[in-house]
Order: structure tokens, then sequence, then C-alpha cells
């Protein structure tokens, strides 16, 4: 390909009308998902079969069929996949094996027939064929995530054919960088990362920071660090459409007067850092990154920071002492990064999801931006929707919408339809968030509900839980990943949730005694208030908010040595239920510990030695007459 | 410039650019620390030194903060005693305890807080390390950086390359001096020290041969990267002291002849 370098604006305007002559966008798109998850359950395959069929095809039915495949970034139902999606026609076909393919290229890119048996089923097992009907897709906003999925994120004129780095032409050409500010201030962005804190407000202190400095200098920062256990947003925008976070910070910098960027990626995201890195480069050697960006003057950055993978480093201090090539341990805030962050330096952090939703802001206006969601919680949020629900995945909706509305929205409900199966609590924030029960599923989700009810909007991790789910159980595994990821640096995160683990520890081990839920609350008092960072000052909000919303469990699991939900091994016994046993046998091979005793023969009894039994559960998940109780 | 801000009811006069914890010092209002010393930079990690912290315009909102790190401000109101500063104090101790069950330091400081005993699970093997980093701090800022903290949470520790004796290690011996619980330890025996695993050699005097406290790596380190006389590492404090009586001797001596340094030097 010719390297084309956009000298100014006009040349930009010229190449993108070029483009849109040139045939490209009308062309029909085979789009196969390569993100992380698709390409986790055989996606690359897949593209490569597709490649294969369309080149064998003969050199005029090609051209006829005016085709192109396009390997795009995560579609956000990554349970599914892998997922081919034919464009225009929106055909969405799940579950694509390589096997497939020949099938897809005669049947439907040749022949326009909807391959029923590779469409997504819904609750009512009826076959949908377009994606904007999939239950999952049909409530969805997407201002955040409008680009993945349907672009190939290695392909800057994809990005451009979607109206990419319009916001920044507009900026540059029709904005003072006062403008931009006034934009971002009045659609009342707020972060996405966890605190919602008031981007314009973050954005004009560190300004008037670095405008104080002898010389204007002034960081521009993205956090893409995402840490929470099942949380994947980020991941998916960074690797589906890398250049919307990369315009988002340079009309960032443009805004602030930043002169140099850095993206923290954390290792364990190798495909975000391969699109990221590429898209930095192609956006620089066309013009759109570095010096005198589209001839008007402004010079900016990026450099991508990669990072070990410690949740802590997403602490906005700890990160910065990571990007500066520190030990990643945060600082105390008491001065903060908007006036001295990175290398001591006026510094502006945003999460990923808060700048992908600045080209848009620009582009489209704070009005529109603020015609979505609450007054107080504009525009969308990103979830990553998991759990017991029917359907899991990336899920972007309005704030203000209820966790009804995403649950048995996108959600479609819950997975497993017995008693069990019922709803019991969302947990929503990732570890630092809370657990909220059903009396809460109307509340609204925005920022300040989630807070107020216990809980927090976090950076959108949001896990489903039914009755098979130990909130106890729940409370001690948040905090020991937290006893894990804690840094280590200050006496009550270090020893304090160390300590809380041991005493949830002991209550699931049936160890538990009446005073220890006082010891675990006031306890939690000091971690909230004496810790020196957020990790440590949220780090008691699971164990509080199970507490507050089931302390019967708790009491059940202290005072009655009794696991309600039958998942805490040293509570739970395992008997065999002889009236709905059939003598199968089929639990006697799954048993690695031998405890069952019987032999498998209609009408011959069965039973489960206490002693020998570790309660694995192996038996009851093989047996198929429901015959094994959990007490 | 100097302001003034209310500590404990008290109107207390501030300089700025000085921590809180610097004023309350100055003023003789006792907090008690374990990881602050005036040799390094305050590092906020024992949190034993948290005040409670408000302002007129606050609208009544206090938070707590800790006072090593927190810039002391005009008009500030602070609290250094209040019932939730005394909680987090106590259930730091407690913690602390239940981490060192051993330390006198611990079990003294815990004792003046009304905490005679853990009510956590204490650690098994314990040590004395409360992880206040300060030896960590003082090895970077003072010498070479040869030990460092390792790993993370609970797990976290002070700790040398690969664990084995520290290569970059001087033997000056400021880490175990500023350990606020004597957990780090040395040996120095005639002409040998030993630390964290690592024997050196101690210089021995110019004159009389006796053992200087210094080890050749540090007065290596000291004469290269400090730019120090080596002649101040030559000798050992009394025949030191011998040399300097000697030179007021001669003075004396000069002075009774009526001549000086100089004179004597030209003839």
């Amino acid at each position: 390909m010719e390297s084309i370098l956009y000298k100014d604006a006009r040349a930009f305007r010229d190449h993108v009308a070029q483009l849109e002559a040139s045939g490209l966008a009308d062309k029909r798109r085979v789009l196969v998902c390569l993100g992380t998850g698709c390409v986790a359950s055989g996606a690359t395959a897949v593209a490569e079969k597709m490649d294969e069929a369309l080149a064998a095809l003969p050199e005029e039915e090609r051209v006829e069929l005016n085709l192109v495949v396009k390997r795009t970034g995560c579609h956000g139902f990554c349970e599914k996949g892998p997922l081919v999606v034919l464009m225009p026609e929106e055909t969405f076909y799940v579950g694509v094996k390589p096997k497939h393919v020949a099938d897809i290229v005669e049947r439907s890119v040749k022949g326009g027939e909807v391959i029923e048996e590779l469409l997504y089923q819904d609750a009512s097992d009826q076959a949908v064929a377009k994606y904007g009907e999939i239950d999952f897709y049909k409530t969805q906003t997407r201002v955040a995530m409008r680009n993945i999925g349907l672009i190939d994120p290695a392909d800057i004129d994809d990005y451009l054919l979607r109206g990419g780095y319009g916001a920044l032409l507009k900026a540059l050409t029709e904005m003072q960088p006062a403008d931009v500010m006034k934009a971002v201030a009045d659609a009342k962005l707020r972060g996405r990362g966890g605190g919602g804190f008031d981007a314009g407000r973050k954005w004009s202190h560190a300004r008037h920071a670095a405008e104080a400095l002898p010389e204007h200098e002034l960081y521009v920062l993205c956090n893409g660090d995402e840490g929470d256990p099942g949380a994947f947003m980020d991941r998916s925008i960074m690797e589906g459409d890398p250049h919307g976070v990369i315009e988002g910070m340079i009309i960032g910098a443009y805004a602030l007067g930043g002169t140099r960027g850095y993206i923290y990626v954390r290792q364990e995201y190798p495909l975000a850092v391969e699109n990221l890195s590429k898209a930095i480069e192609d956006a620089r050697s066309r013009g759109l990154l570095g010096e005198d960006i589209l001839g008007s003057g402004f010079s900016f950055d990026i450099e991508i920071s990669r990072g070990g993978g410690a949740f802590v480093c997403g602490e906005s201090s700890a990160l910065m002492r990571s990007v500066e090539g520190q030990v990643g341990e945060p600082r105390a805030k008491y001065i903060h990064a908007t006036d001295r962050g990175l290398w001591d330096k006026p510094t502006v952090l945003n999460n990923v999801e808060t700048w992908v939703n600045v080209p848009r802001i620009v582009e489209k206006g704070a009005e529109w931006f603020t015609s979505l969601g609450t007054e107080r919680s504009a525009g969308t949020k990103a979830f990553s929707l998991v759990g017991k629900v029917r359907n899991t995945g990336l899920v972007e909706v309005e704030m203000g919408v209820t966790l009804r509305d995403i649950i048995f929205g996108p959600g479609g409900g819950m997975l497993d339809g017995g008693e069990k199966g019922k709803f019991k609590a969302v947990q929503t924030g990732g570890p630092s968030g809370g657990c909220l029960p059903e009396d809460k599923l109307d509340l609204q989700v925005d920022f300040d509900s989630l807070t107020k009810a216990g809980s927090m909007m976090g950076s959108g991790g949001m896990i489903v839980m039914d009755h098979s789910t130990c909130m106890v159980d729940v409370a001690r595994y948040f905090t020991s990943f937290l006893v894990d990821e804690s840094c280590g640096k200050c006496v009550p995160c270090r020893e304090g949730l160390y300590q809380m683990y041991r005493l949830l520890s002991r209550i699931c081990e049936g160890e538990g005694k009446p005073e220890d839920l006082d010891v675990i609350e006031s306890l939690s008092r000091t971690i909230l208030v004496g810790s020196l960072c957020g990790l440590g000052k949220s780090g008691p909000n699971p164990v509080l908010s199970t507490l507050q919303q089931f302390r019967a469990e708790y009491e059940a699991h202290i005072n009655d040595k009794r696991c309600p939900a039958g998942v805490c091994k040293a509570l739970i016994t395992y008997s065999i239920d002889n009236e709905a046993c059939d003598g199968c046998g089929a639990c006697l091979p799954a048993c690695a510990a031998n405890a069952i005793i019987g032999t498998p023969k209609k009408g011959d009894t069965f039973q489960i030695e206490e002693l020998k039994c570790d309660r694995c559960g192996a038996c009851a998940a093989v047996c198929k007459r429901g015959a094994v109780a959990v007490a | 410039m100097s302001f003034f801000m209310t500590i404990d009811g008290k109107r207390v006069k501030a300089e700025d650019g000085e921590m809180v914890l610097d004023t309350t010092r100055r003023e003789g209002i006792e907090i008690p620390t374990l990881c602050v010393h005036p040799a390094v930079e305050a590092f906020g990690a024992c949190r034993l030194c948290v005040v409670e912290v408000t302002k007129e315009s606050w609208g009544g909102w206090k938070g707590l903060m800790t006072a090593c790190l927190y810039p002391a401000a005009p008009d500030l109101i602070i609290e250094t005693q209040s019932e939730r500063v005394m909680e987090v104090r106590r259930t730091v101790l407690d913690l602390l305890l239940a981490r060192c069950p051993e330390s006198d330091v611990i079990q003294n400081m815990a004792a003046e807080h009304d905490v005679r005993q853990t009510s956590f699970t204490p650690r098994e093997d314990p040590d004395k390390c409360i992880l206040c980093g300060l030896c960590v701090r003082i090895c970077a800022k003072a010498a070479t950086s040869a030990i460092s903290t390792v790993n993370r949470g609970h797990e976290r520790c002070v700790g040398t390359p690969w664990g084995g004796p520290p290569p970059d290690c001087i033997g000056c011996l400021a880490c175990a001096h500023i350990c606020p619980t004597g957990h780090i330890e040395y040996t120095d025996a005639g002409l040998s020290r030993s630390i964290w695993g690592r024997e050196f050699t101690l210089k021995r005097c110019g004159d009389c041969g006796a053992p200087l406290p210094v080890t050749e790596e540090l007065a290596a380190f000291l004469v290269k990267d400090r730019e120090l006389d080596e002649k101040y590492l030559a000798r050992c404090e009394p025949c030191q002291r011998k040399e300097m009586a000697g030179a007021f001797g001669r003075m004396a001596r000069w002075e009774k002849l009526g001549l000086n340094q100089e004179e004597e030097v030209s003839k």
C-alpha cells in the first residue's frame, strides 16, 4: 500500500471522500470475529477457511459478489462464538466451525439463503436471523462500542469509513481547545473506570495546573489495566476499536495542551497491545499523531506502557508509578494527579471507555450525549454481564435503565428455570463493589444509585447469581482476590483484609462464632477509612454488602452450622434418595473418593459414606434422576 | 509563609510546605508513628498517625488523613484523639500485634492504646518485621538500594535479590539502625561483620590497627559516590583524637613562642 500522509485538513478530507467514492463501503462484508473470546473457541481457523473458500471461487464470480472478508474485534457475545456476520443483510451466525464455512459460502453468500442451524436460538427456542433482532442486542445502545465487531481494527480505512477521525478534524479546524473542554464539561461525561468522577472538572483542573507551570507540560493517560474478575469491556474496546481510543486521547490532548500520552495496558491483553500498536503506527504515518497533526501546528504522541498484571496498578497513583518504571504502589493522593501526577507533572488519567466517548461527544455535541442516560449520569455504560444468565457478554445500555432491564433484557433472564435457579443477587463493581438482592432489581443503573445502594458502578462488571450461590462464599472469594492483589504497603489493607479472609474462611468452615460478625464490622470500618488507596478503602464492600443484605445466611453458617445454598463443603452432606434412585450406578465411577456403596442394578440401594465423601458434587452432577440430595 | 490551624481546639501556627505531623511535633502534640523518620520521605504505610481533618467550609464533612502526608493548610481543624481516630489506631495495633506478637515495641505501643491481646489470628512463625519500609527507604536514600520489598499483599516482605546475599550491600547497617522493631539483625566480631547473609571485612585503623566501624565496601562507597576525603576513614576515633590533641599541643607551644603556623612553615 502506498503511504499516505495528510499534510493538512484538506488532504484528509479529500482522502476520506476518495474512500467513500471507491465503493469500498458498498461492498458486501463477511465479518469474522477475531476477538479474544472467539479466537479461544477457534475463530482463527474459521477465518482462514473463509479466505480459502472465497479465493477458490472463479474470478468473475468474485467480482460479481463484490465481497470482502473482515477480521473484526469482539461483538460482545463471546459465549456464542465463533461468530460470523454477513452484512448488509445482518445474518448472524453463532458457533461457527471450519466445517460450516463451505456451507456458508455456498448457501448464504452465493445463494442468499439463511442457514437455520447456525442461528441464535432465543429463550423459546426460536431461531433469530438478524443481528439487530437478537434479544441480546435489541435493547442495547452502543456509543462506546459502536464500531466494535463492524470494522477491522487493523485497517485504519475501515475506521475512516465509519466517520473516524472526523471528530478530531472538527476539533482542530472548527473548535478552540476551550470549546472542546466546554463540550466535555457540558456533556457531563463521568469517568467510566470506577469512581465516576466528572471528566470536565478533572480536565479543567489539570489544564489550570499546567498553565501555572513555567512551561506548559501535561500528560494524557489512558487506563487499560482492567482487572476486575470477569470484566472485559475495555479489552474489547482496545482490541476492536483502537483508533477510537486514540482519537479520544488526541482530542483530549488538544483541549488540555497535552504533550505526551500513554496507554497503560495490562500484559494479559496481548491482542489489545498488538491492535493498539498497529493503530498508533498507522495514525502516526498518516499524520494524525505526532508532529503538527493535520497541519494544525498541534503535536502530540502516544506510547503504550505495558503493565505486569497487578490489579492495584489500575489505581491511578500506582499506575503512574508503574509507567515511570517504578514499583506499582499507590501514594497518598492529598495532592491530586491533576496537579502532580506522572513525573510530578499535571496529568489527566481516564479509562478506555471514557476516552472512546470523547470523539462521539465532539462529533454529535454535548446535547446529544446528555439526551442519553439520566440527569446526573449522562450517556451509556458498557457492562460485562456474566454469571447465571442465558446470554453472557458485553452489554451497553443507557444509564438509568434498571438492573432488571439488563438481566432480563439483553441477559435473556436466568439460566436455570428450577427453584435453585431463581435470581438471588447481582454483584456489580468488581471486587470493590457489592451484591444487590432481589428487592433492588428495579434500581436504576447509574453512578449514584448503585453507590447509594451499597454497591458501585465500578468499571462495569456484573455477575448474576442464583440460589446455588452462597453469599458468604462470594464474600470470601472477593476478599481472597483482594488479599492477593493488595500491594501490601499499608497495614489496614494488607493485614486487615487478610484477617477478614481468615474470619470468613472460619465461618465457611463451620467454625464461626457469633461475635465474629462484630469483629468483621469493626475491622471493616478501619479498613474503609484507614487504608491508603482505593483498593483498601473499598475492600470491605463485598463483605459489608452481603452482610447487610444476607445476614441470615451468615447466621445460618454460624449458629446452625448450615450453608443454605449448599456450597460450603464443611457444612453440607450428600445423600442418596433411594426413592428417586434407579440404581444405574453412574455415580460410582464419578466418585473419586470411592465414598458410594452399592452395586449397579435396578432396585439396589445406594449410600454415601459421609467420612469418605469429599463433597465435590460429582455424583450429583452425573445423576440423571436428581437422586443425590445436598443438605 | 506561616498561617494558623486548629489542633485539638488549640490555635497553632504552621508553616507553608510542612505536613500536619511536622506541626504537631513542633507543638509537642503526641501522635504515634512507626514508619516515619526524619532521614527519609514520609510513606504513609503504618496509618497510626491518622487524624480527623475538616474545615469550616466543608459543611461538616470530616476525613481521616495521615498526618505524615497531609499538607498543613490555613484554617484546618484537626482532631488527633477523636473516637474514629482512636478506633483506627487500636485496630492497626491489634493487626500488627497479630503480625508480630513477639515485638516488644508493638506490645508496648498496643498496651498504651489498651490493646493487650490481639483479637485476630496471630501469624504462625512470626518475626518482628512490621513492613514499615524504613530499611528499604534509607538504603535507597543513603546507600545503594541493596534491599527492597518483594511480593504483594500478605506475602510482602523485605528481601534481597533472589533471596541471596545482596550483591550491592555495603554493610553500612543503616537498615538495622533505622528498624523500629529490631527485626534486622547483624553481627560485628573482630574484623568481620555480617548482615543479610553477607560477610564484610572491617577496615583497620592506620595507626593502631584496631577495627574501624566501617567496611571496606562502605569506605569505597563514601569516597567514590559521596566524595568524602579518604583521610576521615583512615583512623579510629581514639587515634583521631590523639592526633587532634597533638595538633592542639603544637599550636599551644607555637603560641607561647609567639609564632603562628604560617611563620613556622615559611621558615
